[in-house]
């Protein structure tokens, strides 16, 4: 019975968030090595962002009016903010799957039996996720480049700007990946969790400033573009890059998009943390 | 004093159906209970009650001395649970899923690392160590899976039906594993729908049926409640089956039950082997010749069919129903599932009567 009585020994002294951070790390680590063992799944994410850059640029470019310009090539500036925005919000449908996954093969039940942080299976996640969409949008952006996108082309704007840009979409990224969490929680296959994580972020990302000049819609749903909390870091990120196509609007978020695109993100991240958390510690199986 | 695992009256429902019907169990400490039952009869709900995964709906369980309900945290640094499932990280090596486990068992990085070393050397998977599971048989994965449970050595253990859909060698080989941690004193409940595996692992055994714990005893006091044991012979020829139940009825203590089509004849007796052997030169005598015959005792099979009124497990729908692992994720409906079991079971013991 000696073995039982080292290991005792050996076991990491409690305290409640160092140990949440380390289990945190722990599972993130986890599913960062999951990501080298199928790297097609990294690949296939930055395909996607990538195809629709092409397509965006080449195929709508030249019938898309952004203010007074019909300019292919403003429309090219216009559009990147929209699909880095676009991109970091389909991390959800990574996370729904791979925790929805867990669950069906049982690692949830072995996580959970485990003496471990209540919320470090799903902070992990996250925080790998997190990993993930950047290296997505570094690739993305170098594309974006390469097809002609440049930063300052409407107005002035520097690296600071830029980097908060970028800052702000991966926490946009970020509080996504929560609502992802839950759905994976709530559904019963993986499939469910690709397809639940996925089919809500097309009317979210579409009825707003992403990839249209939300200006130029119906009233009824201009409002509803403009109050959507994805069009917020869509125009921060204009702002920031210096890129055409600001909304002009007497909406609070399009007014002060960078403080409305971090309260969304905060809101969201407290608001969908919580209830994945709790849906967890209670996940019957 | 209450052992090592102790619950007194659990219940937990899944909307009308009643899971854990007032589930007692006491297990003493460096013992095995063998809860044995159908699918869906409530084992793997009672399993996942006592490891802190799901609070019972009312009742009481003490597990390691520690308050189940209340210091939840507190019980999963005591025990090791081994799921229907081998819950291992396909996409890891075993090495790295041994040490993530014992860093999450809150030990540090250093001695996590070790211990995996320890583990996969005691489970035979050194060789394997260092590739992803996903290439491991199922036999591996499920000695990886136990050897996960096994990381903090646990007092207590709690294994949900672990040699479901392992082939006989897997079956035998990690009942070598299992028996070799218990003789190191951890206390062990086991649920199984195999009843040779209650019989063989198991000091106590709990027969669970629609919630209920419907039996308790050892394997002897099970089976001597079913009733004695039997002369069974096998005739060469057909023509001898008479003369045999003329030589059977002479010995037995009840009626000779004949089947024709398989030549065999069965009749239970008292007297033990100095019965068989006198059996068998009387037999000799008449010049009747012997495929098979022997003294047997009640299986838990029989235990099981007189106790519930059906088979534990159809045999013949084993493969079929040992691929459906369905039990763990979605209690209630399955527990509809058993139920539709029992129904065949039932029919079954009545075309068996016949």
């Amino acid at each position: 019975m000696s073995a039982v009585t080292d290991t005792a020994r050996a076991v990491v002294p409690g305290g409640s968030f160092g140990q949440s951070v380390r289990d945190s790390l722990v599972v993130a680590k986890r599913n960062l090595i999951r990501m080298t063992r199928i790297p097609e799944m990294v690949l296939f994410g930055i395909i996607q962002p990538v195809m629709f850059v092409v397509l965006f640029t080449y195929v709508f470019g030249g019938s898309m009016q952004i203010g007074d310009s019909t300019d292919p090539g403003v429309y090219k500036d216009f559009l990147m903010a929209g699909i880095f925005a676009q991109t970091v919000t389909f991390a959800t449908a990574g996370s729904a799957a791979g925790i929805a996954d867990d669950m069906q093969k049982g690692l949830v039940d072995r996580f959970r039996s485990l003496p471990m942080a209540r919320g470090a299976v799903l902070t992990g996640r996250t925080v790998a996720d997190l990993v993930q969409t950047s290296i997505t949008l570094l690739v993305l952006a170098a594309v974006a480049l390469i097809v002609g996108w440049r930063t300052g082309s409407a107005a002035p704007s520097n690296a600071g700007e830029i980097l908060a840009g970028f800052g702000l979409l991966l926490l946009l990224g970020y509080a996504f990946t929560w609502i992802g969490a839950l759905i994976g929680l709530s559904v019963r296959t993986p499939e469910a969790a690709t397809s639940g994580g996925l089919i809500w972020l097309f009317p979210v990302t579409f009825v707003s400033n992403a990839f249209v000049d939300s200006s130029q819609m119906t009233p009824w749903l201009r409002h509803i573009a403009e109050w959507n909390p994805f069009s917020a870091t869509v125009q921060a990120c204009r702002e920031l890059f210096g890129n055409p196509g600001v909304v002009q609007s007497d909406a609070w978020p399009m007014q002060h998009p960078v403080w409305a695109s971090v309260i969304w993100s905060v809101l969201i991240i407290a608001v969908f943390r919580t209830l994945a958390v709790r849906k967890y510690r209670q996940a019957d199986g | 004093m209450p052992g090592a695992i102790y619950a007194e009256g659990l219940v937990k429902t899944f909307g009308n159906v009643r899971a854990l019907d007032g589930v007692d169990l006491d297990v003493p400490e460096g013992t095995v209970l063998g809860l044995l039952g159908p699918n869906g009869a409530g084992k793997t709900t009672a399993v996942r009650c006592l490891t802190t995964l799901l609070r019972p709906d009312s009742g009481k369980a003490v597990v390691a001395g520690i308050d189940v309900l209340r210091n939840p945290n507190e019980v999963r640094r005591s025990i090791g649970l081994s799921g229907q499932f081998a819950a291992v990280d396909e996409y890891l090596t075993g090495r790295e899923n041994l040490h993530m486990v014992g860093q999450l068992y809150q030990m540090r990085a250093k001695q996590a690392k070790a211990r995996a070393v320890e583990l996969l050397e005691q489970f035979n998977l050194t060789e394997a160590a260092d590739r992803t599971t996903k290439t491991y048989s199922g036999g591996m994965r499920r000695r990886l899976d136990l050897a996960a449970a096994l990381v903090v050595s646990p007092p207590v253990m709690f294994m949900d039906e672990p040699t479901t859909g392992l082939d006989p060698r897997n079956r035998q080989q990690l009942w070598e594993v299992i028996k070799q941690l218990v003789s190191g004193g951890t206390t062990l409940l086991l649920t199984t729908q195999y009843l040779e595996e209650a019989d063989h692992l198991a000091h106590d055994i709990c027969v669970v049926d629609h919630g209920k714990v419907i039996a308790r005893g050892t394997s002897d006091q099970l089976k001597a409640r079913t009733g004695g044991e039997r002369v069974e012979v096998v005739v060469q020829e057909r023509e001898h089956i008479a003369t045999a139940g003329e030589v059977l009825r002479g010995f037995g203590k009840g009626e000779t039950t004949v089947e024709e089509h398989t030549r065999r004849l069965t009749v239970p007796v008292t007297g033990g082997a100095k019965l068989l052997a006198e059996v068998i030169r009387e037999l000799d005598t008449r010049g009747i010749g012997i495929d098979d015959i022997g003294l047997r005792r009640p299986t838990l099979d029989d235990v099981f069919l007189s106790l519930t009124g059906h088979l534990a497990e159809q045999r013949d729908e084993e493969s079929g129903e040992s691929g459906e692992s369905g039990e763990n994720g979605k209690n209630g409906k399955n527990a509809e599932n058993g139920g539709t079991a029992a129904t065949k079971g039932q029919k079954r013991k009545k075309e068996d009567a016949k």
